[in-house]
């Protein structure tokens, strides 16, 4: 850590790594939320194609994912080319980390959200209903608010375990925290133990400050009166 | 209080609905007119909540017609929100938003759905939380009111659409003994102003007091109906006779 060159790594991973775990956390929370909703339509393909996806993601390892969209896909993607003789998939490595990490958290994240959905009382829907609201007003203004609720904690759960699983981007040479520390332990061996504590402190402060924001929310949302 | 000459409002004729191999309703039929009230009793599991239900499209039926406010229920190109709009209906549980406050549950209908004005929307909640007797309760939420404050507040929340017709579904058996009066007193209130209702009761005393008609259903028919005063003192099927004589 006192070389500049080490802190640079260092600081330059908690960043991307920081970058990963928040893009993903976002994308993975839309991905449950629209995949959760798509589980209650009408429509039977949307509502297999729903399932499909989530049996695929969550049944496979996110590490193997990754290498298949990275490499696999990675193949089909068109380039771009900045200066003529470069060829540049349009999609990086650290795109594909974010988009092969998103759906596999996705894929647990929907059947979070359709646990809070199914907590909804049946009744709690028909009076909307019966009001006149339509099934995405139903959704929107009173299914969603009251199953976020329910499915917080689950969910927490859950984001925790992305912001770890950032980690695998390892796999595909994403720069991030990990990465950067296996490449200083590499070329200095003697920085392979203080470097392994620090990764483990800046998980833990990383994991800690996610955890305290949720458990804020959590406590935002609370209803007086309800659910206690 | 009967309202000779006022036009038809909800007309069912021969009604069917099964759940499954289940025959709930065989063939019901009924009309109500426009300011009527109208009380529908029975024991449980004889009909009534399904056949309220079907009112307001809640429930489809398998056969028959049902007409309300000229809407026809078994139009396959049935607009269900015109319907809604029409048809107010209040449940056991009250089933109001838990998330929202007696105010919010109140204006969400008619801002969401009727794309109201908020401040009039508003102006009228308040004037609606008076008239159900809970001002200074606006903005409570659902957890901290009684039953029976809660059971208010859903009424009012259904008159926000301003329906032409209210359903109430056993609004008063999830209550207790004193509370139960006050919602009462509520829907008397309502009656008295010319809304049409159609109750699903068990209050006897209330529904001899306030209905102009009562029907009786059993096993999914209607055994007998007619004014108040016929109905409990001139009862003629003896399953009419046999109820009445285990509850008054």
């Amino acid at each position: 850590m006192y070389e500049p060159v080490q802190q640079g790594k260092i600081l330059s991973g908690i960043w991307m790594t920081i970058k990963l775990s928040f893009f993903c956390l976002i994308l993975s929370v839309v991905i449950g939320i629209v995949g959760a909703f798509a589980q209650g339509s009408k429509i039977r393909i949307l509502r297999s194609f729903v399932q499909g996806y989530i049996q695929f993601f969550r049944n496979t390892p996110p590490y193997v994912q990754l290498l298949f969209f990275y490499f696999a896909l990675g193949q089909f993607t068109p380039t771009y080319s900045p200066d003529g003789w470069l060829e540049l998939p349009i999609i990086s490595n650290v795109g594909w980390a974010i988009i092969s990490l998103s759906f596999f958290a996705g894929a647990f994240n929907v059947e979070i959200f359709r646990a809070g959905i199914e907590a909804v009382a049946d009744s709690t829907k028909e009076a909307a209903e019966s009001l006149g609201f339509s099934r995405f007003q139903t959704f929107r203004y009173v299914i969603f608010p009251l199953a976020i609720r329910v499915c917080l904690p689950s969910l927490n759960n859950n984001l925790i375990n992305l912001v770890k699983t950032t980690t695998q981007a390892f796999g595909i040479a994403v720069p991030e925290l990990l990465y950067q520390s296996v490449t200083i332990w590499n070329d200095y061996p003697s920085a392979q133990y203080p470097t392994m504590l620090l990764v483990f402190v800046v998980y833990i402060l990383l994991v800690g400050v996610l955890v305290l924001s949720m458990n804020t929310w959590e406590k935002n949302l609370r209803i007086p009166g309800y659910g206690q | 209080m009967l309202k000779k000459n006022a036009e038809t409002i909800v007309s069912i004729k021969d009604v069917h609905k099964s759940f499954g191999q289940l025959e709930v309703l065989k063939g019901v039929s009924l009309d109500v007119k426009k300011g009527e009230v109208i009380c529908v009793i029975g024991p449980s599991g004889s009909g009534k909540s399904t056949l309220i239900r079907c009112i307001n499209g809640l429930n489809d039926i398998q056969g028959g017609q049902i007409n309300v406010c000229g809407i026809d229920l078994t139009d396959p190109k049935l607009d269900k929100l015109e319907l809604r709009k029409r048809v107010g209906m209040v449940f056991q549980q009250y089933n109001l938003f838990p998330h929202k406050t007696a105010l919010e549950n109140i204006i969400m209908a008619p801002t969401l759905v009727l794309k109201q004005d908020k401040a009039a929307s508003e102006k009228r909640a308040f004037e609606l939380m008076q008239k159900v007797r809970l001002e200074g309760k606006e903005h409570a939420y659902p957890g901290e009111l009684s039953g029976g404050q809660q059971q208010r507040v859903a009424i009012a929340r259904s008159l926000a659409m301003n329906p032409d017709v209210m359903l109430f579904d056993e609004v008063t058996a999830a209550l207790d003994p004193e509370t139960v009066k006050e919602v009462l007193v509520t829907i008397k209130d309502l009656a008295q102003e010319g809304m049409t209702c159609i109750l699903v009761t068990h209050e006897m005393g209330f529904a001899r007091e306030v209905a102009d008609h009562i029907y009786f259903t059993d096993n999914g028919v209607i055994v007998e109906h007619g004014s108040p005063k016929t109905f409990f003192n001139k009862a003629k099927d003896p399953r009419t006779k046999e109820f009445l004589s285990q509850i008054l």
